[in-house]
Order: structure tokens, then sequence, then C-alpha cells
């Protein structure tokens, strides 16, 4: 035998899923809402996400290679991923050194300070986007629309015909129509434009089992019962529940920014607190806060406390509790 | 404007003293007597929490030592019989002087004589594969080479040398706390008393096995052929389960043993070279692989002797 | 639906490639060295010298305590030498050696027993019988079969559960035996039925074995009070505590046993090991294996005389093939990869896996992604991830307390981990570990 026999501990074979392939399918699940960004901003969009992803594996790979003198995985695709979420999650014509700015935050702040991929408390590209959020206020609310001109995103259009007395009635005849939101023609973030690409993705990640039904089931359905108890009681002064999971990035966020496995609890049970924690800061900040859309803040908030979920929400051991169930 | 300045002022300065009465209450309340000798013991000792005493830190074996009636049996093996001495002093109670010992490696299957016949997989510590199996190579006593050792070393004393895949120890570092030896699932380093000038003589290999399989396993094995046993003028070699053993308080380091090895598994350290010229020549032949082998132990000794002190 | 048990499990690729092939008899080895810790307790006391003759069958090392189990010889011939031989452990262990005598005619006997009905014996003679034949169980963990049986009076025992599942993947040395000996291991349940005075058992087998359930299905039909299970096809089903939740739904409590909830669970291997026992008087000296891989020429079952050089096996099937760089004893899952084919068979050893180099090769640990995919697929309700990052950093009071000692080490873990982390690696290890801080406690 040319090569020596092989010696290690049980098991002797292994899936073939590596956090590489998980990685991957993760960018695969992206493209569809991507192709829908550049239909509809052109080359700012494609400017915007390559100088994302650009950043973000260069930061990675500087600050592991010169600054931790670790061994250097920007291979693996977090990264990748952390730059077309980022991106996804900013608005098209967003100048350059921002995109640049968000990135390093990303990925300096909060991926690898605290100890790079898997280690990583909060979700880098969210990071990203709030820190651009409150330092760029004005840059970061320029929704630039389809045919060139700047608008209001839905959740604002909604947020500010409320505060200055007006009804929804009113309001609604500003409002993009259902199906324009779910195909994809309105103002936002390049990346929550179409919730149809966003929904295609988020199955394909289902099919591959990547992520499971727990979280973004239970952020969008959660959200609708709360948004539909307050319309049921008064339609005038809230938004539908469809409007509410159409617009901004409820869908984006359930399906590609909770589900961040490094960042989401690992028990179902745990899933399921998280999602609800999401849903419920979300309708809060959305109804009753100062800003319009409230995902973000929603999932960086719960991802705080997924420590703690982990810790109270175990799965059950077997033969912990024992029923005396004689057949 | 003076007002609100005036305010916060008066605000802080009022929290302030609550806290410190507050402070100085719970102080008295809560005040534990110390003995005042335990912490003058504490600075006596290394510092070091290296656990090598038995207890996990300086300040546990300070108060130990203070605690106890009879101290003889406690040693602090890093700071060794000076600091004991001191610390005696200040206790006026009784130590034994303990024979300065440090940490010696009783297996020398580098790369280049045991060869591997196997690829381990899996977690590199010496505990892990030593609970799967015998190790790489067909020896299953030697060295395991994931240096769980060195990971536990406080004093830089030892390292992985990556030509041979074994731990080195740098007698001049070691405190012989024996965090090594409870590291290492082999029993391989052995605690061996240190004379002045650090000469040793013992034997570096601990393979049970008959002579063949040893010899077959590792070049530099112990076959247990007793002519070290045979020539000892003092007995000082023990012979069991086919492995020698130098007891070192009946070795009078006369170096007989280390000669007539046909394996070279006896190992001499530090000691000023006898036959320099011939081990040059040695050197310069390298015609067998076996002949090889003397001329590059001998050589690093000599060179150790000169330099590092450090032990093959 | 068919049962399984609810909680983790994976599917693992099968690979049953030996499934339609008969159990063949392996041709008597000119030598056998048999170990004398072949199965989990104190190891059995030598009782033979060197140089003697030993008949077949004979006792050559006593039991050695209550967890322990007799040995005898496989074969008529003589003991050449007691010597420590490289086992299935990896460390050199105590072996008798026998060379087989090439004129003794009772090793060459072609022995076909005929099915044998009859249970003559009383309760307590079974027990005995069983005892003194070195019944241990063969599912893979080799526990004295005695001591299992030696239920304590008074105790609620309703059910009998045989093992047929064999939810390892490659293995069929179970399902190839319940083909062929089908009647004679209703025969066994109903000895141990008998000797355990139990009126219920039921015979777990999964849905990947059709032909076997169809059979048990017909044999079983004029018999009283015996079932068969078809089950989903799910790894780990074939653990005690996972095959007694699927069949019966009842959930042995945390480090109990299946006696706990009125259950006694024993692998189909061991109960035709039984009915030779008691029918035939025929000690246990000999198994089936499964000898098989992917790139072997001629992977097959065999019944293998312990003792038997694995070399001599893989010489069988044909040599090893080009490229093999695992050799393993046992099923992939939870086999223990050994360093050469010197070593001997033992009651233990239910296949020889051989495995190429990209199936062997484990991929680079990297970081955990903390996707918990361990935490779903593990089927005691633990923590792998928790487990292995506890045990590396050394704090086993707190891994105890998350219950690492109830992990089976299924491998399920190690198996889905997208990282390639050496999860059941570092929770044996802390089991080690916490076993021994356990012990020095008491």
């Amino acid at each position: 035998m040319s090569q020596p026999i092989i010696i290690s501990a049980s098991p002797h074979v292994h899936s073939s899923k590596t956090s590489k392939k998980v990685m991957y399918d993760v960018v695969i699940a992206l493209v569809p809402a991507f192709l829908v960004s550049l239909y509809v901003f052109g080359f700012s969009a494609l400017l915007l996400t390559a100088v994302a992803v650009i950043s973000c594996i260069l930061f990675e790979f500087l600050i592991q290679k010169y600054l931790l003198k670790t061994e250097v995985t920007v291979a693996d695709g977090s990264a990748l991923i952390t730059g077309i979420l980022l991106a996804f999650n900013l608005p098209a014509g967003l100048p350059i050194w921002m995109i640049v700015v968000g990135s390093l935050v990303a990925i300096g702040v909060a991926k690898m300070s605290f100890g790079g991929l898997g280690f990583n408390i909060f979700n880098p590209a969210l990071v990203g986007r709030v820190f651009l959020l409150v330092s760029f206020p004005v840059q970061m609310t320029m929704w630039p629309l389809p045919d060139g001109i700047t608008g209001a995103t839905t959740l604002g259009i909604i947020k500010e015909g409320l505060m200055f007395g007006n009804t929804m009635t009113d309001i609604s005849a500003q409002l993009p129509s259902n199906m324009d939101m779910f195909l994809g023609i309105t103002a936002g973030s390049i990346g929550e434009m179409s919730a149809l690409a966003l929904l295609l993705g988020g199955v394909y990640l289902l099919i591959r089992k990547v992520i499971t039904w727990h979280i973004p089931v239970t952020i969008l359905a959660t959200m609708a019962v709360m948004t539909g108890v307050f319309w049921v009681v008064n339609p005038e002064s809230y938004a539908s529940p469809l409007i509410h999971i159409l617009s901004g990035g409820a869908i984006l966020g359930a399906f590609f920014m909770a589900t961040d496995m490094v960042t989401s609890p690992m028990t179902r049970k745990g899933m399921i607190i998280f999602a609800i924690g999401i849903a419920v800061i979300t309708v809060v900040i959305r109804l009753f806060g100062a800003y319009p859309e409230g995902v973000s803040f929603a999932i960086i908030i719960m991802n705080a406390f997924v420590p703690l979920i982990n810790k109270y929400f175990k799965p059950r051991r077997f033969g912990a509790k024992i029923k005396s169930k004689i057949v | 404007m003076t007002d609100s300045v005036l305010y916060s002022v008066l605000l802080l300065a009022s929290l302030g003293v609550v806290a410190a009465v507050v402070l100085y209450i719970v102080s008295k309340k809560f005040y534990v007597y110390e003995n005042p000798l335990i912490g003058e013991v504490d600075e006596i000792l290394p510092g070091a929490n290296c656990a090598g005493c038995g207890s996990p830190g300086c300040k546990s074996f300070a108060e130990k030592l203070v605690n106890t009636e009879d101290i003889s049996d406690l040693f602090c093996p890093v700071g060794g019989n000076d600091v004991m001495k001191l610390v005696a002093a200040k206790l006026g109670k009784e130590v034994t002087e303990k024979d300065p010992t440090v940490a010696v490696l009783r297996c020398q299957g580098g790369c280049d004589v045991r060869p591997k016949t196997s690829e381990y997989q899996g977690p590199r510590t010496c505990a892990i594969s030593a609970m799967i199996y015998s190790g790489e190579t067909d020896c299953q006593f030697g060295c395991l080479g994931d240096g769980d050792c060195v990971n536990v070393c406080d004093f830089d004393a030892m390292y992985m040398d990556e030509a041979t895949g074994l731990p080195v120890i740098i007698t001049d570092k070691c405190t012989s706390c024996g965090a090594c030896v409870k590291a290492c699932p082999r029993d391989i380093i052995e605690m061996r008393p240190k004379n002045k000038k650090d000469l040793k003589i013992f034997v570096g290999c601990l393979n049970e096995d008959k002579g063949g399989i040893a010899k077959k396993a590792c070049a530099v094995a112990c076959i247990g052929c007793s002519k070290c046993e045979d020539i000892c003028p003092k007995d000082a070699v023990l012979m069991e389960n086919n492995l020698a053993y130098i007891d070192p308080a009946l070795c009078t380091l006369c170096r007989k043993c280390v000669e007539v090895c046909p394996t070279h598994s006896i190992i001499e350290t530090n000691f000023p070279p006898k036959k320099e010229k011939k081990v040059v020549e040695k050197k310069v032949e390298e015609k067998t692989p076996e002949i090889e082998k003397v001329a590059v132990v001998k050589e690093t000794v000599t060179v150790e002797s000169n330099n590092t002190k450090t032990d093959a | 639906m068919l049962k399984t048990f609810p909680k983790g499990g994976i599917h693992p690729p099968e690979n049953k490639i030996t499934s339609s092939k008969e159990i063949k008899r392996m041709k008597v080895p000119t030598a056998v060295s048999v170990p004398i810790a072949q199965h989990i307790g104190i190891p059995a006391e030598i009782v033979v010298q060197a140089k003697e003759k030993v008949a077949k069958g004979q006792v050559i090392a006593k039991s050695g305590g209550f967890v322990s189990s007799n040995i005898h010889s496989p074969v008529a011939g003589t003991v050449t030498k007691l010597d420590l031989i490289i086992d299935t452990s990896g460390y050199k262990k105590q072996c008798i050696v026998i060379r087989t005598d090439p004129k003794d005619p009772s090793n060459f006997e072609e022995i076909e027993l005929p099915l044998k009905t009859d249970i003559e014996l009383e309760p307590k003679e079974i027990l005995q019988k069983i005892t003194d034949c070195g019944i241990v169980g063969l599912g893979g963990a080799t526990f004295p079969s005695q001591v299992k049986l030696n239920v304590r009076e008074g105790s609620k025992l309703d059910y009998l559960i045989i093992n047929g599942v064999e939810c390892e993947p490659y293995l069929t040395a179970d399902h190839r035996l319940m083909l062929e000996k089908a009647e004679e291991i209703v025969v066994g349940i109903k000895i141990l039925m008998k000797a355990l005075n139990l009126q219920k058992a039921v015979i777990g087998i999964e849905n990947n074995k059709k032909d076997a359930i169809g059979l048990f299905k017909s044999v079983i039909k004029k018999e009283d009070g015996i079932q068969v299970a078809a089950l989903q096809v799910k790894y780990p089903q074939g653990g005690e505590k996972q095959l007694v939740k699927a069949i019966l739904g009842r959930e042995v409590p945390k480090n109990g046993l299946p006696l706990d909830v009125g259950v006694i669970v024993h692998n189909v291997g061991t109960i035709y090991a039984i009915y030779e026992a008691i029918q035939y008087n025929k000690p246990l000296t000999e198994r089936v294996v499964t000898v098989t891989g992917k790139k072997l020429e001629n992977p097959s079952n065999f019944w293998v005389k312990i003792g038997t050089s694995i070399k001599d096996l893989v010489a069988e099937v044909g040599g090893l093939p080009e490229g093999t760089r695992k050799l393993v004893n046992g099923g992939p899952m939870m086999g223990k990869a050994i360093k050469n084919t010197d070593v001997p068979v033992t009651k233990g050893t239910s296949g020889i896996l051989m495995i190429s180099e990209e199936e062997a090769s484990r991929g680079k640990a990297e970081n955990c992604i903390r996707c918990g995919e361990c935490v779903f697929v593990c089927p005691m309700g633990l923590e792998p991830h928790l487990l292995m990052n506890l045990s590396e950093k050394g704090f086993y009071e707190k891994a105890s307390g998350e219950d690492i000692m109830t992990c089976i080490e299924c491998g399920s873990c190690s198996y889905v981990c997208p990282s390639s982390r050496p999860l059941l690696d570092y929770i044996r290890f802390g089991k080690n570990i916490v076993k021994k801080l356990e012990t020095s406690k008491n």
C-alpha cells in the first residue's frame, strides 16, 4: 500500500453537506432578488453590490492576514454573503465611500472583533446597515425610484401620512398597489424590491434544507396577526397586514437575515421564541416608533438574546421526564 | 448657569460621601480575619500559580503552609529549597530539603528512527489519540507527539521539535512543577534528580515489547538485552518487562551502560565529550544508517554540553 | 405510517451491497488468536497453558467476575502461546493463540444443525446454559447476556424486543441471519420467553429489509405473542433506547435501562447464539461477519470462527483493494478503525469495512457556524456543540450537568456537522474524564 491507513474515531462516514456548500446555497438563493434589482435600478444596483462584496471580502482578508495573523478563510463564502446582504439593505445610489465604511463596520466590528465566523453575536450585514442608517440618516433614506426621482418607501409614506393626521384611506392613494409590491416596483433598498423573488430564494433554501420553516414562517405569521388585530380594530389608522408583510424588509429579513445560522438560536423551540420576538419588535417600531421600518433593529435586538434563548430553551433530553405510558 | 454647576457638584459630592459611608460600613461588617502571615508567605512564594505543589495556586499553598503544623511534606518545586528555607524561617517551622529535580523525556523515537505506520485524523491532542489507539507508529509506549506536555507548560520550558516530532525540555527553564508529567497519557516524562552540572543518565525508552518487536517499531528502542544490568557496578539498573530502568538513587553516572547499549537507548546528558575525534570520524563516514544514528546522537550531546543544555 | 423514534436521527447512504449474499462458511484457519477481553466488563481468566491440547468448544478462559463471560476454543488444536496481540482497541491485549489440528475431524465437520423446536430445559437451566456458553450481545456492545437476563425478583417485565434493525450502513450480517435462520430465531425467542416467563415479544426490523419482515410474518403466524414491527429506516434505531421508544413508545429514563420500563432487548444474532447454546449445547465460538467495501471484488457475509485473523477474511474476498485508506471493525458509524489486518475477529465483530480515500478522509475542522444541525439530529436530545466545547475547554463538571454521560456515541452529530468538527471525539473524551471523576468521588 502506498499510503498509510488512516485511523480516526467513529463515525467513519460524513454527510456531504459542508459550510461552504451552505454558504453558496444562500448566494444562489439571493440571485433572483439581485436580478430584480438589476432590472429595476440597472447599473447602480450592480455597482452597490460589487462594492459591498469586494470591500467585505477585502476587509476580511486584510484583517485575518495582517491584523490577527490567522489563517485566511475568505473562501468559505461568509464574507461574500455579508457583502450581498449589506448591499441588499442599502438604497441604490449610496456614495461608494459609505458602502465601504458600512462594510468595514460589518466585517471589522461586527464579525472579526468577536472572533470571526461563528463567534459574532450580531448579524454583520445588519450591523453595517444600522450603523449607516444612524450615521447618515439622510442618504440612507433617499430611495431612488425606478423612474429616476427619489421617493419614500411604502412604510415611509404611511408613517408620514399618519403623522400629519391623514387616514389610511387618504394615504392609500399614494401607495403602490399590492401587486406592485409583490413584483418589486416600489421604493426601497435594492434587495427588498420584489417579494416574489425573495420568496423564490426562500423556498430554494427550504428545499435545500439550509433553513427550516420555523423562523420565517413564525415571523411573518406573527406580524400578520399583530398588524391584523390593529387593522381590524381601526383600519383608518393602521395599514393592512398584507401591506406590512409585502413592504419594507419583512420578507428579506425573515428568510435571509433572521435565519443566519450564527446569530439565530439552535433549537426549534428557541427559533420560534426568537422569531416571535423579532415580529413583535418590528411591529411595535413600525406602528409606534420613530422609524418607519424596524426589521433590522428587531433582528439585532433579538440577536442579543440568542445566547440566553440557547441557555433556557434546550432540547428535551431523552428520558428526562418519564410519562408512564404502558402500551 | 452657575446654579446648575453648583447643583451637580453638590449632588456628586453627596453621592460620593454616601457611597464612602456605605463602603466603610460594609468593609467593617463583612471583614474576614486573615492571618497576615499568609500574605507574607505568599510574597515569598514564586507566584507562578503552577499547581506543582498540589494546591491550586500560590495563595492557597501559603494558607496551607501557615495552617499546617508539620510542613515537612509540603514543597514548592518551583522555588526549591531556597524558598522553602525562607518560608521555614518566617514560620519557624521545619522543612526537609529535597534534591532538585528536572523533567526528562524517556522517548527518543523521532520520525527518523520510529517509522509511522498509520495516519491519525482527529483532534491533535495526546489525550484523545491515546484513547483511540496506540499511536501512529508501531510502538504503543512511546511519545504520541501531539504536544499536550508543551501546552500545559507554564514556563516555556518545552517546545515541539518539528524535525523529530518529539517535545524538547529546556532544562534551565524547567521548574519541575510536574504539569507535563500529569498531562502525558503515556507517562513518558519523569522527574529525575538534577545535579550541579545537570549530568544525567537514563533509559530513553518505555517499550515493554520483546526485543525484536520493539526494535522493529523503533531503532532506538530498549530491547531488554540486560547488557546494562550486567555491566552496572552499582546494581542501579532494574530490568522489568523487557525494559531497563536506571534508579537515579543508585546510579553513579559512570556511563558504562551507555557504552554497552546496542540500540543507544540510554541517554547521557551534558557529559564532556569523551572521544571527540572518533565521533567526528564517524560522522564523516555516514555509511550504514546504524552508525549514522550513533554519530547524530553523540553529536547533539556534544553540542548541548557546550551551548544550550537541552535534553535530547 | 411506520413506527420510528421521534427525536433526531439521520439517513446515511445505506450501501448494503452484501444483502443478497448468502452467508458462506469461512474455511477453518490454521491458527486463531482469541483475546480474553471480548466483552464489556472484566476480562476472562485464562485456564489453559502453552502447549496444552484443547478440544473444540472447551473453555479456555473462565468468566472473571459478575460482568464477564466464558471464552471457548473455536477449534481443536494446541495452545501455542499466550501472547500480547493488538486487538480492536488498538492496544496489545492478552490473547490465547491456538494452532488448529489439521487431523482432528471435529474441525472440519460440516455443521448444519437441523431445526429443533422442543424446549426441554427449565428457565433456571436456560440461564445457566447461557452463562456457560459465553453468550454476549452480538449487536456490537458485547454485554454479557446472562447479566442482562438476570432480572431482579419483582421487576415488572412484560416485553422482549428483538433487535433486527441493523441501522448501520454497509452491514448485512443480521439481515442475512434473519433470512437464513428465521425459524431458529423464533425458537430462540421462545426460549427466552420461557426463561423470563414473558408472554409478549416483538421483532423490530427496518423497512429496508422487506424480505425479512415478510419471512418473519409468515413464520410467526402460528406463534402466540410474537409480533413483527416494521420500522422506518432511520439511524440510530438499533440503539436500545431508540428501539424501545420506536416500538412501544416507552421512554427509558435518563441513565436507566430498558428494564426500567419493563423491556429486555436482544439482538437477533444473540438470539440465534442462544438457540444454538440451548438446543445443541454449542458455545459461542463463531459469528456472522459482513466483509464489505465499495471497491471489494467479492464482498460477502461469512460464518467466522472467533480469533480468525482479519487478514484471512480479507484474503477470502479478494484482498485489500487498491486505494484502501481505512479499515473498520464494525459499521461505518460506530465501528473502530484498525491499523492493519493482523487483528483477530472477536465476539463483537459484526463487519469488516474497507473504505477508500474519498470516504475515509475527514474534512478539515472549521469554525462552528452554530447551524444547530447536531442538536437537531441528536437522538438523546443533547447539544453536541456545547458538550464538545465544554470538554475541549476542560469544564467537565458542567459537561456532566449537560448530561454528557447519556450520549450513546451514535456519531450522528459528527456525521452531519457541515464544518467537519470532531464533535464525538471530544464528547467521548469528556465522557471518559467524567466517568473517572465520578468513580474517584465514590
